[in-house]
């Protein structure tokens, strides 16, 4: 499914990543442990996460995640914002919960990191 | 022969800076064009690594040796050293603070995360010590961790 189908979905802001919204997006990871991310098959998902540290970027680097979304109207820090511009990340800030975020998404058919729904 | 050794200081508690030296490792093995899959698993041990010295130990280093046929990764700290080896490569036993959790990490899936995504690991560490990872990558390996 297109990210922007997904921005769709959640009601959500894209914090940066306007151009790349276009990227196919078929599996999700929720968590607020960066090791649940990097120990899963999180290449090309997308990773919901309460958490708006730099290390969430990074970690999204490491893993080759394909997009970060925010839950509860989360926004990071500037600098956080730039290094994802930087890498080519697109950040979404969703006003919803993780729990809501997480249930929008699973209607829209998206599955779990290991294809599982 | 060792065809490329890149060396990178790591700064005990530096908690803004950690991992930079994992996706510069990251980048320039994309840029030699090691399989990707390969690269993601280098660079996951790596970022771990990274954080498990920023968060654990004192300050240490990260070096990768890059070969045409192995990648050996070495990472090292001059911190309080791991009390029980065997328990630390347990997933979910951790010693970290809610500080460190609060940054996404400590769950007590570092050095399991590394074990899993490296071909081959040794960890020697003595209370007082620091310690020292080793791992090693086949080249010909692509995805999958032997």
């Amino acid at each position: 499914m297109k990210l922007s189908k997904i921005v769709e979905a959640l009601e959500a802001k894209v914090l940066t990543g306007d151009g790349l919204l276009e990227k196919d997006i078929n599996t999700c990871g929720a968590s607020d442990l960066m090791s649940d991310i990097l120990a899963g098959l999180s290449q090309g998902s997308i990773l919901l996460t309460g958490l708006t540290t730099v290390q969430v970027i990074r970690t999204a680097m490491v893993a080759g995640v394909g997009a970060v979304i925010f839950v509860r109207g989360k926004t990071p820090p500037q600098e956080v914002i730039d290094l994802a511009r930087e890498q080519e990340i697109p950040l979404i800030s969703s006003p919803y919960s993780m729990f809501v975020s997480c249930g929008r998404l699973h209607a829209c058919n998206l599955t779990g990191l290991d294809g599982r729904r | 022969m060792t065809a490329l050794k890149k060396s990178f200081y790591i700064k005990s508690r530096d908690f803004i800076r950690a991992g930079e030296a994992s996706i510069k490792i990251q980048t320039l093995l994309k840029s030699l064009n090691f399989n990707p899959q390969l690269v993601r698993r280098v660079a996951i041990c790596g970022y771990e690594g990274e954080m498990n010295v920023v968060m654990h130990g004192g300050d240490g280093s990260l070096s990768i040796a890059i070969n045409t046929d192995t990648l050996m990764m070495e990472i090292s700290d001059d911190g309080p050293g791991i009390a029980d080896i065997g328990k630390a490569m347990q997933a979910g036993f951790s010693t970290a603070s809610d500080e460190h959790r609060e940054m996404g990490f400590g769950a007590g899936m570092g050095l399991p995360n590394m074990k899993k995504n490296a071909d081959d690991i040794i960890v020697e560490s003595e209370k007082g010590q620091g310690t020292r990872v080793r791992m090693v990558f086949f080249t010909d390996k692509g995805g999958d961790a032997g």
